[in-house]
């Protein structure tokens, strides 16, 4: 046995399950929220902004009302995939079964993504009862989707892994990045900012992240869009590093 | 053939210093059930978390079924089946999707049939579309064996399958083991109770502070180190025991109808024929003889705690000499 493909389609599948389970709360909490924000943002607050370089203020904050549940989802969704094993000792079935790092990183970061992606696609399809959309680029924004999915997925793999306690596992995504997200332009465009904050946002990686994003709706970007690919593209590889280094060390994991 | 499991030299020594395993030798041939005995910390479950790849190895090797654990990793968990001490299940999944999971994990086709049959062999099947929080402890102690046997391994592990389990259930795990065995599954399995290794064992190794005091037939074990116990009933009650017969240390029912002798089966000579005779001497009148073998467990306090004193005379000489 080189691969062993039917373990991580045993896990994606176990983990799957949890999601089908729970598809109250996985599926109905994030339309809520969604329209919540339509609500906020869309009808209060756009009926003061009308538009943001020539899209309407609802469909401007589509793509960043996305990639914010897309991000947060796929960092708690993986985090606690991990964690709650290793909370309850069900990971000791995982470190002793012929499962090598990737296959369990594949079965759990796969169904992290793939939930974060059902609910972004379920966000778009609510966003549309309430604003008009036209997609300029659907290749590109697909491709930006699921690399936002896996390297949050990824991230949230890591945070879980990490994580020694409830507290922390809630540290990272409640501190570090819900702020990034908020402040990454998610709901306006870096060059509403004053002078030197357009810059300070320059060094929030989750700009890039967004800016591309809504390039692919709009054709409309903050930074240009080979450097959010860049980013994006950055960001996943160095998740897919710390992934790697932690099964090679067995670190927080095997004693 | 060649052993299923052989650990050599095996050392494991955790981050915070402690010293789990300090060179442990062991051969397991397939089939047989061996009980590995000891007190709590001895270095049981990190010799089973080590073989399992849970736990690292700090040196020697471990092979299953001829395969390294560490370079071979793969093929050798292929092999094993471990039901863990604690009772760790998903609250909120079916037992038989649990039980799937586990097979699916190890690489096993997908086969309903198979599942049906493990959950058959530990009488599962009337439960098998509840989830774990609905089960009690003996049911779900059950739904980790099933999934630890969901893939077939030739080798088990069992850690303290009975640790805080009523009396009861006990048995009813002892007869799962006998079924296992029946089926030729090769089982390890961990206890301090001395009673299961010696209902459940074919050879038993006792372990203490991270070394192997001793691996031998249970049977054996138990003529090679058993002391005996010689019940003498008598005709007439004594009051008291006489002068003369002090020095066998015998003890005297409160009736006066019996006598014991303790003597060891391995000495040269079990001084009974002297008994007897300074009896008769006295003009006592022997109605029926018995003999007890004491139980492994003296064996084993003994083997433990002459271990342990010998560390500590080590211990005060190295003291002595500093």
């Amino acid at each position: 046995m080189i691969m062993n493909p039917r373990a991580v389609a045993a896990i994606y599948r176990q983990e799957m399950g949890r999601f089908f389970r729970t598809v109250w709360q996985s599926l109905v909490a994030p339309v809520i929220s969604t329209s919540l924000y339509f609500v906020v943002f869309g009808a209060a607050i756009g009926g003061r902004i009308q538009e943001v370089e020539g899209v309407s203020y609802g469909a401007f904050i589509v793509p960043g009302l996305i990639m914010l549940s897309v991000m947060t989802q796929g960092i708690s969704n993986a985090a606690f995939g991990i964690y709650m094993p290793k909370f309850i000792g069900t990971i000791f079935e995982i470190l002793s079964a012929p499962v090598s790092a990737f296959e369990a990183v594949l079965g759990y970061v796969g169904a992290a993504a793939t939930k974060a992606l059902v609910i972004g696609l379920i966000i778009l399809g609510t966003a549309t009862l309430f604003v008009d959309l036209q997609i300029r680029h659907p290749v590109w924004m697909i491709a930006f989707l699921l690399l936002t999915c896996v390297s949050f997925s990824l991230m949230g793999f890591i945070i879980g892994i990490w994580a020694r306690n409830f507290e922390q596992l809630q540290l990272i995504p409640l501190l570090v990045v819900t702020p990034l997200i908020f402040l990454g332009g998610s709901f306006y465009s870096i060059s509403m900012l004053p002078g030197i904050w357009q810059d300070i946002a320059l060094l929030n990686p989750v700009v890039y992240l967004i800016s591309g994003f809504r390039w692919s709706f709009f054709g409309l970007a903050d930074v240009p869009v080979g450097v959010s690919l860049a980013a994006i593209a950055g960001f996943t590889l160095i998740c897919l590093v710390v992934v790697w280094a932690i099964f090679r060390t067995g670190w927080r994991l095997r004693r | 053939m060649a052993p299923i499991l052989s650990v050599r030299d095996l050392r494991k020594r955790y981050d915070n210093g402690f010293e789990a395993l300090r060179g442990v030798d062991l051969d397991v041939e397939e089939g047989e059930i061996l009980a590995l005995l000891g007190p709590n910390g001895a270095g049981k479950t990190t010799l089973i978390s080590c073989a399992c790849g849970i736990s690292t190895i700090t040196s020697g090797s471990i092979r299953i079924g001829g395969h390294d654990v560490v370079r071979d990793w793969r093929a050798a968990r292929s092999l094993v089946g471990l039901v863990p001490q604690e009772i760790t299940l998903e609250s909120f999944e079916k037992v038989r999707n649990t039980v799937a999971f586990s097979r699916g994990l190890f690489g096993k086709r997908r086969d309903d049939a198979a599942v049906e049959r493990v959950l058959e062999q530990l009488s599962l099947r009337d439960k098998a579309d509840g989830t774990a929080i609905t089960l009690s402890g003996g049911m779900k102690r059950r739904v980790l064996i099933a999934k630890a046997l969901a893939h077939e391994p030739r080798l088990l592990f069992l850690d303290e399958p009975t640790a805080g389990v009523d009396v009861e259930l006990r048995r009813d795990m002892w007869r799962v083991v006998d079924d296992l065995r029946r089926n030729g599954v090769t089982i390890i399995l961990t206890t301090h109770y001395i009673e299961e290794a010696e209902a459940l064992a074919d050879r038993v190794a006792v372990i203490n502070r991270g070394r192997i005091l001793l691996v031998e037939e249970k049977e054996a074990l138990m003529r090679r180190m058993g002391r005996k116990v010689l019940h003498i009933d008598l005709h007439h009650p004594l009051s008291a025991l006489p002068e003369r017969l002090a020095r066998f240390g015998l003890q005297l029912s409160e009736d006066g109808r019996r006598l014991a002798y303790v003597y060891d089966t391995k000495a040269e000579r079990t001084g009974i024929a002297t008994l007897l005779a300074a009896l008769a001497e006295e003009g006592i009148t022997v109605a029926d003889l018995d003999t007890e073998a004491s139980s492994l467990e003296d064996i084993f306090v003994d083997l433990v705690q002459g271990d342990t004193d010998e560390e500590g005379r080590a211990r005060t000489m190295a003291e002595k000499a500093a």
